[in-house]
């Protein structure tokens, strides 16, 4: 679990053993409990979990958002250099620069009292060379990218001029200024009507193939991972409870969590039938036990569960799963 | 005009419900004009009893205020409610009361809908002993059983609702509204603020309790999965209209107005080998300050026609139990079919029935 997944390419993106944790020593919360993953270029990767698995918390620990009293460990390496270690200013040029992030509400992602075309300036400002002359023209360039009519009137608008789904627009804008090679996003499309979602979904699939970005996409909507992203990592309680490729998750699942999960949304032609619903409620943080965290709700559980956390391994190629059952999952 | 079931418990007939924006002084002096906000814009339906209807929207298409409406929460401006025979809109008193108790209401924020100072006991209590429906220790009884009809433990009866995670919170909330034994539950956004694996577990709840009680249900939801999987008929609600009405499998396989069309082809699929790269519908939704002429969906609609920008389409019969309001089935074409625009003002290719139809 510790080396690069197969296929031999250098991974844009390695994060390797990520621990985010709260409270005290004595009586810590860990919220994100020893994350691995790869990002590969031009892939979108999608971090899929319920409220409270640590999905967005892992993001954000990339790019060392995370500031104390929690207390952040494990390594990042950003093309080979582990951002973790960096000095302040080094981390300043990476973030925003060469990583972008988008966010979930972009009202509150905006500056208010900034129009679009300061907030898109600033950007251009402090990650490339251009003039004032230039980053105007850059700016009006970028809003029409992301599909914005009327970008030369609208770029002096302020956010609250702009709709939910203009100002996500915008908000792709402003992480497109710096020609990043990574874009992060946490739920960029859950406060959003579905029709809007799709616009945005799309764009940034568009984006990413006329740009040549890797994304990383954080959501908690399964049918959102299955429409846009490459491969798939599930978060449960805190960790990666299984990685691969979005088809082969969806065909055949290797992990009891990510079999309920899938069970759990309605699809078509089970009218009326009960929905195969996952028991209890996802554990808080401050029960944790010794074992696997969805052995208390897990149909398939066995004694060895609640001895230690089972590790993350490879059980097919490129399909990691970190079920002691997965083989009896798999058979369902 | 609806598409009509059998013995109907809930007719509502052109329902009408407008907003004024507040003004600031600044604006009085201005005498810029007061600002209406139209929520509904003459909505009919029915409802048969024991079945469950789906209203299905983006926000801001006015399902929540129809929600209201129909609990009287709002006074709707126009229109006509029947429940079971009587005229809702004109209720008083104690007659108003008893529909009230009737016809109950589950709402949308789990967190923002119970009282954070009262008990679940207290809360449940309140309700039963409001309508008078026990008294003394049967009171302790049926909060017992309520409990148990949502699979709580009996002990939740002493908590407050900050000891419960949402789910449980709705289950409250369920247990709420059958507390004063409804016949009708209109259920806003029931599960749209739980995680995945706690929504199917509400909804299993919904329908067993509903198959139990012999509940009429109306589920009002943006999540197209879930309408489909758990409603018998299915209203699609644009910009304050119904614009599409059918039974549920008809209208997810045949939809037969572009915006459902849309709404489905949006709505992201499970299955990753079916994606699509082209967006399902381009533009956003108007303001509901300023409605578009005619028809509300033409300037996002892949197919509008003039007649489109002018007319304004009524529902139509397209099927057994199917409604729409489009002109372009009207003109009996299949969506995909370009037609030339003309310059007076109605569009070309209609045939003479629904030019009869259109001049009349």
């Amino acid at each position: 679990m510790n080396q690069a997944p197969a296929g031999g390419r250098e991974p844009l993106l390695s994060v390797r053993g990520l621990r985010v944790a709260f409270g005290t020593p004595r009586h810590e919360l860990v919220a994100v409990d020893g994350v691995d993953f790869d990002v590969q270029p031009g892939e979108v990767l999608g971090l899929a979990g319920e409220s409270g698995s640590g999905k967005s918390l892992t993001l954000r620990s990339i790019l060392r958002l995370v500031k104390p009293p929690a207390r952040v460990g494990g390594e990042v390496f950003w093309r080979g250099r582990d951002i973790m270690r960096m000095a302040q200013a080094e981390v300043r040029r990476v973030r925003g620069g060469e990583i972008a992030m988008i966010f979930q509400e972009p009202m509150s992602a905006l500056n208010p009292v900034l129009t679009v075309g300061m907030q898109i300036r600033e950007n251009l400002e402090e990650h490339t060379d251009l003039d004032g002359a230039g980053r105007q023209a850059r700016a009006v360039e970028l809003l029409d990218l992301v599909g914005i009519p009327a970008s030369k009137s609208r770029i002096d608008d302020y956010p609250h001029q702009f709709s939910g789904g203009m100002r996500q627009r915008a908000m792709i804008a402003i992480a497109l200024a710096s020609n990043p090679r990574l874009l992060l996003a946490d739920e960029p499309t859950t406060a959003l009507d579905v029709t809007i979602q799709d616009q945005i979904l799309k764009l940034i699939l568009r984006l990413r193939r006329d740009l040549n970005m890797s994304v990383v996409l954080v959501t908690h909507d399964l049918g959102v991972i299955a429409q846009t992203c490459d491969r798939l990592a599930v978060m449960y309680a805190g960790r990666v409870v299984e990685a691969g490729p979005v088809a082969d998750i969806f065909a055949q699942p290797r992990h009891a969590y990510t079999l309920g999960l899938l069970n759990s949304v309605p699809r078509g032609g089970a009218l009326r039938q009960p929905l195969s619903s996952i028991a209890g409620q996802p554990p808080l943080l401050s029960d944790q036990q010794g074992g696997c965290a969805f052995a208390p709700r897990c149909p398939f559980v066995v004694p060895e569960c609640a001895v230690a956390k089972p590790p993350l391994v490879g059980i097919a190629p490129m399909h990691d799963s970190a079920c002691l059952q997965h083989r009896k999952v798999a058979q369902r | 005009m609806t598409a009509s079931p059998s013995m109907p418990i809930m007719q509502v007939e052109d329902l009408h419900m407008a907003f004024k924006r507040p003004r600031s002084a600044f604006d009085r002096l201005a005498r810029k004009p007061m600002q209406i906000v139209h929520a509904l814009n003459g909505v009919s339906f029915t409802v048969a009893r024991g079945e469950t209807l789906g209203i299905v929207g983006e926000s801001g298409c006015g399902k929540s205020t129809l929600a209201r409406c129909l609990v009287r929460l709002y006074e709707p401006m126009a229109g006509r409610i029947r429940y079971d025979g009587l005229d809702v809109l004109k209720l008083q008193g104690s007659a108003r009361r008893e529909y009230n108790r009737r016809v109950q209401m589950v709402f949308q924020d789990p967190y923002g809908s119970l009282n954070p100072r009262m008990t679940v006991r207290q809360m449940l209590a309140e309700a039963i002993s409001f309508h008078r429906l026990r008294e003394g220790a049967a009171v302790t009884a049926r909060i017992n059983e309520l409990l148990d009809l949502v699979r709580l433990p009996p002990d939740a009866a002493e908590r407050y609702p900050h000891e419960f995670s949402g789910g449980q919170r709705q289950r409250i909330g369920i247990a709420r509204a059958l507390a004063v034994e409804p016949d009708c539950l209109i259920a806003d956004e029931l599960v749209s603020a739980l995680d995945v694996s706690v929504q199917a577990q509400i909804i299993n709840l919904l329908l067993e309790l509903q198959q139990k009680l012999h509940l009429t249900v109306l589920f009002i939801a943006h999540d197209l999965r879930l309408i489909r999987h758990i409603s018998h008929r299915v209203a699609v609600m644009y910009l304050g209209s119904i614009v599409e009405l059918a039974d549920t499998e008809t209208l997810f396989n045949a939809p037969s107005h572009p915006y459902t069309e849309a709404l489905l082809k949006a709505a992201p699929e499970l299955d990753p080998a079916r994606r699509s790269v082209i967006d399902a519908v381009r533009g956003e939704l108007p303001s509901p300050l300023a409605l578009p002429t005619g028809c509300p969906f033409h300037p996002r609609c892949a197919y509008a026609m003039d007649r489109c920008r002018i007319e304004r389409p009524l529902l139509r019969t397209r099927g057994d139990n199917h409604i729409a309001a489009c002109h372009l089935q009207d003109t009996a074409l299949v969506p995909g079919v370009a037609l030339e625009p003309s310059n007076d003002g109605s569009a070309q290719g209609l045939t003479a029935d629904s030019r009869r139809r259109f001049n009349a």
